[in-house]
């Protein structure tokens, strides 16, 4: 397809803008300006509309295909979240922070405030905070609070360590490291969890945190966990959750009733945001009261009358982890999907998510290598080692869902499952389609064996073939010149 | 004239008190198409098994560590605009560096081919 | 209360998954969680219909003071949003999809990512543009972390006429690492070069301006780029995507990194986000880019196509040795950025910057009319300026409020002894009428001060 800037034609508008009702003012000097336009598209409004319409119709999403991606939680997003959210779309955020600002923005600030409460029932935590803009930004803005709380106490040059699984999201170590700590990695035991006795020997007073995904990225539900935080607590180490797997345990498990002190929560994958073709995402962070002194500011607080305010004078804060209030639009969907759900409804949703994830888990057991067979939470992880005897990869086999009509599950993660298949089928797939998907699965595991050559060439019914991403790394092209 | 090679797959043939280093046939074929190899500067000073540059593929990342203690008196720039060189030879013309040897006894820590190819049987 | 809508199995359905699982009950599947450990309580409302939902998010809405005339900025601006780019970003194959891993799939998002980095370098005159970053602020705390980096020192310099935001924000993501921050107060509301002089110095990694700065100054950096670059420092610059309809690019500077928030380019306000934030540099710098970076290729019969490039610089391959943390990004708000761009257009860009400084021009007349008011720029200014006002910016601010003004952004509680001082934005969006209005209402408020 061509590129918008291929279809310009000199003087062409896609919009039309508003007429000056003002005096033209006297130009500005020269040297303030640029020498020439900048080279954006010069398209009709038709143009723009059929160019954008038939790019989107080269993605699989979920209103379209199944897209069991493992780790990232793509459930149905639904669509009385984003009417829900276009409500909010006008107000300004610095009206807030005006002299008497904070009176207009009730019921902005009214449902962030709401939004941190039921966000910290669900999790176990005392407060939360709704500026950091995605997962791993909650995850940084966490490390923080907690760097914040051990030098509170005289230890900033003691605590040098973050633990983390070998199982980890890449997040954790990075914003781990962002936030000034080294790492420390703890393999996995064969039965699927970081290992016990390597976990203890790694600690020492030096460690700050130990970050947890609990169901972790195998989709398995540490059953010493309780024990891993009171030996973390023993050694004044925090006990960090990063909540992508949230979808596994709403009603069930408690992060903040198991030993954990912060959490991050992604909206867009538990709280039914849509994932925006890579973002926006949110992730705001829960924390037990010992960590409040040091969230970011402005913090929302109630006041005596039930009024909301922003409080700025907190000495101990981390400061700012973004300009204004976090990714606002995000949370009024995740706010709406709560509110609809209610109670019994997350509770059924988190049931019907494992549900699913088991199902699928045991139809494929007999066509695939399950390296931890055990009951799974939200999401199950095979191996394609099986078909790798043929030399067929695990990539081979997500080209040839693709050819289906399926989003592949994740391939490339978690890395200590070589030819990893993720799946994470969540809980709004009907029955059907799950069926549909995994006997295209077992299609695909009988074609490894019988012609895996099928499988190598892979798609062939996408707009393109597999590409040349050596090419692409090593010529660097990554804007259109001209 | 004599090579050795590390557990991390590098690779140092020494010839009077110079070491040419790179890495191994097996950890370029593991690593697959190379896109980048990060070379360390000239007159660095580098450690045995400390970092010495960085090699990375489509989707793989990888650190190179110094086989031997010693100075960088020469670096393969033609690496930074042919990186494949080291897939289509990773122990001739995929050298990566120069390294004048500070203490040859450092060679006993290393493996000789023999040993080598031994050691990546038990891979 | 039935939730088969999000979740549809059917009691038989369930039993017969149940079955084929081998296990009695939901609950079985939960087994692996102690009971020790499980929830005592779980005390959200009930659920609601969709109906109900959304007449609560209505009730919400309906609680912030509607029809506000902003003539405040800060880093969020209210501008014209054409109605294709809410229609066009609202095709659910561009919303309900995720980052692109699996590229021929995945090719409307990543071919669109290309064309949103290609408009990111012609706006700003760099070679390289990633696929966007959270916001404004935290661009600015990446770019100085990839100066960090690039010269291997462990200084950064900060205007203090960068906007307080961003400046906190670039604090708080380096308070806990080995780095020094050096702010260096304005001088007459623009950088003090003389102060900038002697700071420079080979332990200096950057120095982070802005442009126009958070008063509303346009300056020309070049001869400081000139002085950054012959410490071995790189510059970096904060920059208003509308603004460079005109005004000299990042690239003409001389500037090594520039970032922005994206918000401007056909992102709602929305209470402060979500937005964008951009980041573009000199090719050289590509390799220590944070977040995802879309390159162009070919498949194998020779087809061009996008894909996902570099990322062994990124934390899902190099863990804690990425260039940054960055996973999800604002994907959705970029594209509405291209769009936006797009339907604007290479003439339509400088028609609007030009629109904003006249609407901002007239504003500044207007008010400097009035008795007591002075303009304190001596700098040109594009579509934000300072006004010093007779009294506390602050209690006529909230005074105008009741009026359904909002009259400009205090400086007092940013800068000491700005108290007097308040930044004033006008953009396309403001009528003259509305101007008009606003410049009656301040006069006839201060009036009533002075009786």
């Amino acid at each position: 397809m061509q590129l918008i800037y291929e279809q310009s034609t000199p003087g062409r508008r896609g919009v039309k803008l508003p007429a000056s009702d003002v005096p033209v003012a006297p130009s500005l000097p020269e040297s303030l300006l640029r020498a020439e336009r900048a080279g954006l598209a010069e398209v009709s409004e038709l143009d723009l509309v059929r160019h954008f319409t038939n790019l989107s119709r080269r993605n699989f999403s979920v209103d379209t295909n199944f897209y069991p991606l493992g780790s990232c939680t793509m459930k149905y997003n639904a669509k009385v979240l984003e009417n829900s959210a276009n409500l909010f779309a006008p107000f300004h955020p610095m009206t807030a922070l005006l002299p008497g600002g904070v009176e207009l923005c009730q019921g902005t600030l009214g449902m962030l405030y709401d939004l941190g409460q039921l966000l910290a029932d669900i999790t176990g935590m005392d407060e939360v905070t709704t500026q950091p803009l995605a997962g791993a930004h909650g995850e940084m803005t966490g490390i923080m609070l907690i760097a914040a709380y051990h030098a509170s106490r005289g230890n900033k040059a003691k605590k040098k360590y973050v633990v983390v699984p070998d199982s980890s999201h890449g997040t954790n170590p990075a914003s781990a490291a962002i936030a000034g700590y080294e790492i420390i990695t703890v393999p996995t035991a064969p039965y699927g969890d970081m290992d016990l006795e390597l976990f203890k020997k790694a600690m020492t007073d030096e460690v700050a945190a130990v970050m947890m995904t609990c169901p972790n990225t195998l989709g398995l539900f540490n059953p010493h966990i309780k024990e891993i935080s009171d030996i973390a607590h023993s050694h004044d180490a925090l006990m960090y959750y990063d909540g992508a797997n949230l979808n596994a345990i709403m009603g069930k498990v408690k992060p903040g009733d198991v030993g954990f002190d912060v959490i991050h929560v992604n909206l867009h994958k538990t709280f039914g945001t849509p994932h925006g073709g890579g973002g926006p995402g949110s992730g705001p962070v829960g924390v037990k009261s010992a960590l409040i002194p040091f969230l970011p500011q402005p913090r929302i607080v109630m006041d005596d009358d039930g009024l909301l305010q922003l409080e700025t004078t907190n000495q101990g804060t981390i400061g700012r982890t973004a300009n204004f209030f976090g990714n606002f639009g995000v949370m009024a969907k995740a706010y709406a999907y709560i509110i609809m759900l209610g109670r019994e409804g997350l509770i059924r949703v988190s049931e019907q998510a494992v549900l699913n994830a088991n199902y699928i888990k045991e139809r494929l057991k007999p066509y695939y290598d399950l390296p931890y067979d055990m009951t799974c939470m939200h999401e199950c992880v095979f191996s394609a080692s099986k078909q790798l005897a043929h030399g067929v990869h695990a990539i081979d086999i997500a080209k040839f869902l693709i050819d289906r009509g399926y989003h592949p599950p994740t391939v490339y993660f978690p890395m200590i499952v070589k030819e990893a298949i993720m799946i994470e089928p969540t809980e709004t797939e009907s029955k059907a389609t799950m069926d549909a998907f995994i006997e295209v699965m077992i299609e695909a595991a009988r074609e490894a064996e019988l012609n895996p050559q099928a499988l190598h060439d892979a798609p062939l019914t996408m707009p393109i073939s597999r590409l040349d991403e050596t090419k692409a790394a090593r010529e660097q092209k990554v804007c259109c010149v001209g | 004239m004599a090579t050795f090679f590390t557990k991390e797959h590098e690779w140092v043939t020494v010839t009077d008190g110079i070491g040419v280093v790179g890495i191994s046939d097996h950890a370029a074929h593991e690593l697959g198409d190379i896109t980048f190899v990060e070379l360390p500067k000239i007159g660095a000073a580098v450690t045995q098994f400390g970092l010495l540059g960085s090699i990375e593929s489509v989707k793989a990342a990888s650190d190179i560590f110094a086989p031997v203690s010693g100075k960088v008196v020469k670096v393969n720039d033609a690496l930074d605009s042919a990186p494949e060189v080291v897939n289509e030879s990773a122990e001739g013309a995929g050298w990566m560096a120069e390294i004048e040897i500070a203490n040859e006894s450092e060679l006993k820590n290393l493996m000789t081919q023999g040993e080598y190819d031994d050691y990546l049987k038990t891979l | 209360m039935n939730d088969s809508h999000y979740c549809p199995h059917t009691p038989e359905e369930i039993a017969e998954m149940l079955s084929t699982i081998g296990v009695a009950s939901v609950e079985e599947l939960f087994a692996p969680i102690p009971t020790e450990l499980r929830a005592k309580t779980f005390n959200l409302p009930a659920g609601m219909s969709e109906f109900e939902t959304y007449g609560r998010m209505q009730e919400l809405a309906g609680d912030n003071t509607p029809g506000m005339v902003n003539f405040i900025g800060g880093g969020f601006y209210d501008h014209i949003i054409p109605a294709v780019v809410d229609h066009l970003s609202g095709r659910a194959e561009f919303y309900t999809a995720y980052t692109p891993y699996q590229p021929e799939c995945s090719q409307g998002t990543l071919q669109a990512l290309f064309e949103y980095q290609t408009a990111i370098c012609r706006l700003t005159g760099l070679d390289v543009s990633n696929a966007s970053l959270y916001d404004g602020g935290t661009a600015c705390a990446e770019a100085a972390m990839m100066a960090l980096r690039v010269t291997g020192r462990n200084k950064i310099l900060i205007d203090g006429s960068v906007s307080p935001f961003s400046r906190q924000v670039v604090k708080t993501y380096l308070f806990n690492l080995d780095v020094e921050i050096v702010e260096i107060d304005p001088l007459d509301g623009l950088l003090n070069r003389a102060e900038l002089a002697s700071l420079l110095d080979d332990s200096v990694a950057a120095l982070l301006v802005q442009n126009p700065n958070f008063f509303g100054s346009i300056e020309d950096f070049t001869a400081v780029a000139g002085q950054v670059h012959g410490v071995g420092a790189l510059l970096i610059g904060s920059v208003y995507p509308i603004a460079l309809g005109i005004l000299k690019t990042p690239g003409e500077t001389g500037i090594d990194i520039a970032v922005g928030d994206g918000q401007s380019l056909g992102n709602p306000l929305s209470f402060g986000g979500p937005s964008f934030g951009f980041i573009a540099a000199k090719k050289t710098f590509i390799r220590n880019m944070p977040g995802r970076i879309v390159g162009e290729t070919v498949d194998k019969n020779g087809t061009r196509g996008y894909v996902l490039t570099l990322q062994a610089r990124e934390q899902h391959i190099k863990r804690h040795k990425a260039t940054s943390n960055i996973c999800s990004n604002q994907g959705l708000c970029a594209l509405r950025g291209l769009i936006f761009l797009s339907a604007v257009g290479k003439e339509g860009l400088a028609e609007l910057a030009r629109l904003n400084r006249d609407k901002a021009e007239y504003a500044k007349a207007r008010l400097a009319a009035i008795p007591g008011v002075t303009v304190l720029q001596v700098a040109p200014t594009f579509n934000e300026f300072t006004v010093s006002l007779p009294k506390d910016a602050a209690e006529v601010v909230a005074e105008l409020l009741k009026a359904g003004i909002a009259a400009g952004v205090p400086l007092g509680q940013y800068y000491l002894g700005s108290e007097n001082c308040l930044v004033v934005t006008v953009t396309e969006k403001r009528s003259k009428k509305e101007i008009d209005k606003f410049a009656e209402a301040l006069q006839s408020e201060l009036i009533a001060i002075h009786f």
